[in-house]
């Protein structure tokens, strides 16, 4: 990207957990900048520690040393310009496809009328017009994903993390949702932060990928992706993309890690 | 279900078996204050409620429950909500309310009746003393069971404390609390009856047991019919509310997990099941 204003800044962070048996090191020493309108992908096998980061900079836990900064103001608990998709939709079955979308809205009290017409326009762009009064437990899994990822964007964060956003969708549906991600981040710019255990999903997605490796969980590598966008789906099977899988792969397999 | 066919062989049935009951009754002799065949308990129907008779104590005793049933669940909502959100409140009331629980509250009616009189008050208490528990207890494991990433989801938009439990816990905890108000309108009417047993002016309590010094068996029953209709409609009253309030957890009922029906310490504790 050629703005090179940093988003999200993360130094030397280190979390412990605290077990009856001694602490864990869930994550040492981290490290990674993000810039503006990035989409940066983090990909590492279960365990490795990329969902505490992801709950770290989602302001859900504590660091045990080390900082995380977005736009320069440091991540101390939950804010209000970080939107968050996780694995599963998380929708409240009570309300309707609109006033799940509506919520970070209402919860932090941002003007109702001007947040509607962005709400309607994003349900647009993901394909839920006219569905907006329905309740989500009448639509499928990919489409209750893509009310979660509206809910993310609703209120116009600075950073949009995802959590294995697609990880419970099947395998032609999640190809679907990485398309229309990418559309909808070139719509929109946003500074995404996206984990996922699958390296294709990174690779197709993302600006930049860093690899972590578990126990503890480090950045071992970082991946940059150059790749024209829009990116089809066929530029899996292509020679370049098949080059960044593979580097990405042998960090894994160096560590006798075999993965996705 | 409702077939014309099957609504036939319903009536057929219920006609086979109170016609077998009168046949038998008066063939054998069996005295009327013993077991009396239906035709007699019918004749008691008509005349208690051409007279006005069972109009008047039913009246007092709906009253008496409905009242105990909403002092309850008042008490039950608010002291519930406490133990579930309050450490503090959890610790030091909780082996209170259980241990008053483990008490048959029945066993308090006459206390009550020397307490608050013959009147209306003494029923109503009673009722709600007998409905609060199982519609505390619900309100607790429902107010508990919050989903972990809905509450996460709702901590990372920076939601405080009270948004969290109106937007959230409330209408999560709904299911269990119809479940509890349910039982609790059942158990209200029970409370309502034990009270009139003990002593009364007006109700269908009362009525059965002066009914029982003269010996009038058919009346009993009568009233008994009575009594299980009321308690039917009541039942149907309090499901079409929840059926209307909770919509959206019928939809749900297949991806709710099975961990949220585990009843606690072996108490009523369960959503879903219609009557």
């Amino acid at each position: 990207m050629g703005d090179a204003r940093v988003a999200i800044e993360v130094g030397q962070l280190t979390k412990q957990y605290a077990t009856s048996r001694g602490g864990v090191l869930a994550l040492e020493n981290i490290g990674f900048t993000v810039q503006e309108g990035e989409f940066v992908s983090i990909v590492g096998p279960s365990g490795c520690g990329k969902s505490t980061l992801l709950k770290i900079l989602a302001g859900l836990l504590e660091t045990t040393s080390g900082t995380a900064t977005l736009r320069g103001t440091a991540i101390r608990g939950p804010r209000k310009d970080i939107g968050v998709v996780f694995q599963a939709p998380v929708l409240f079955p009570w309300r309707t496809v609109l006033d799940n979308v509506m919520l970070p809205v209402e919860v932090q009290g941002l003007p109702r009328e001007a947040h509607l017409k962005s709400a309607l326009a994003l349900l647009e762009l993901v394909g839920l017009k006219d569905f907006e009064s329905r309740y989500p437990w009448e639509r499928s899994g990919g489409m209750q994903q893509r009310v979660a990822i509206v809910r993310g964007l609703v209120h116009d964060p600075a950073l949009l993390l995802m959590d294995e956003p697609f990880g419970a969708l099947d395998a032609m549906t999640r190809e679907n949702m990485n398309l229309e991600l990418q559309r909808i981040w070139m719509e929109r710019r946003k500074t995404v932060l996206f984990i996922t255990h699958s390296i294709p999903e990174a690779v197709f997605l993302a600006d930049c990928v860093y690899v972590m490796t578990p126990r503890p969980g480090r950045i071992q590598h970082s991946e940059r992706v150059a790749l024209p966008r829009p990116r089809p789906l066929d530029v899996m099977t292509t020679p370049a993309f098949g080059e960044h899988v593979h580097r990405i792969r042998a960090c894994f397999n160096s560590k006798g890690e075999v993965d996705a | 279900m409702n077939s014309p066919r099957n609504i036939g062989y319903g009536v057929v049935l219920f006609i086979a078996v109170t016609g077998l009951w009168e046949v038998t009754v008066r063939g054998l002799g069996i005295p009327i204050y013993i077991l009396p065949p239906p035709s007699q308990i019918a004749t008691a129907m008509v005349r208690g409620t051409m007279s006005g008779v069972y109009a008047k104590h039913l009246l007092s005793t709906v009253g008496g429950t409905l009242l105990g049933f909403v002092l309850g669940c008042v008490l039950a909502f608010a002291l519930g909500t406490g133990v579930a959100l309050s450490r503090r409140f959890d610790y030091f009331l909780y082996p209170y309310i259980v241990m008053f629980q483990s008490m048959p509250k029945v066993a308090l009616a006459p206390l009550i009746i020397v307490w608050f009189g013959l009147g209306v008050t003494s029923k109503v208490v009673s009722a709600a003393l007998v409905a609060f528990f199982p519609l505390m207890v619900n309100t607790i494991v429902g107010l508990r069971s919050a989903d972990e990433d809905r509450v996460n989801l709702m901590r990372s938009l920076a939601a405080t404390e009270s948004q969290i439990f109106w937007k959230l816990r409330l209408p999560s905890a709904l299911p269990f609390i119809m479940a509890g108000l349910e039982v609790a309108m059942i158990l209200a009417l029970i409370g309502t009856i034990v009270a009139e047993f003990v002593g009364a002016e007006a109700g269908l309590g009362m009525l059965i047991q002066s009914m029982n010094f003269n010996m009038d068996v058919a009346g009993q029953f009568s009233v008994l019919i009575v009594l299980a209709v009321v308690g039917l409609l009541l039942n149907r009253i309090v499901t079409l509310v929840r059926r209307r309030v909770l919509f959206w957890d019928f939809s749900e009922k297949s991806t709710a997990g099975p961990a949220l029906e585990k009843p606690v310490a072996g108490l009523v504790a369960t959503k879903g099941e219609a009557a």
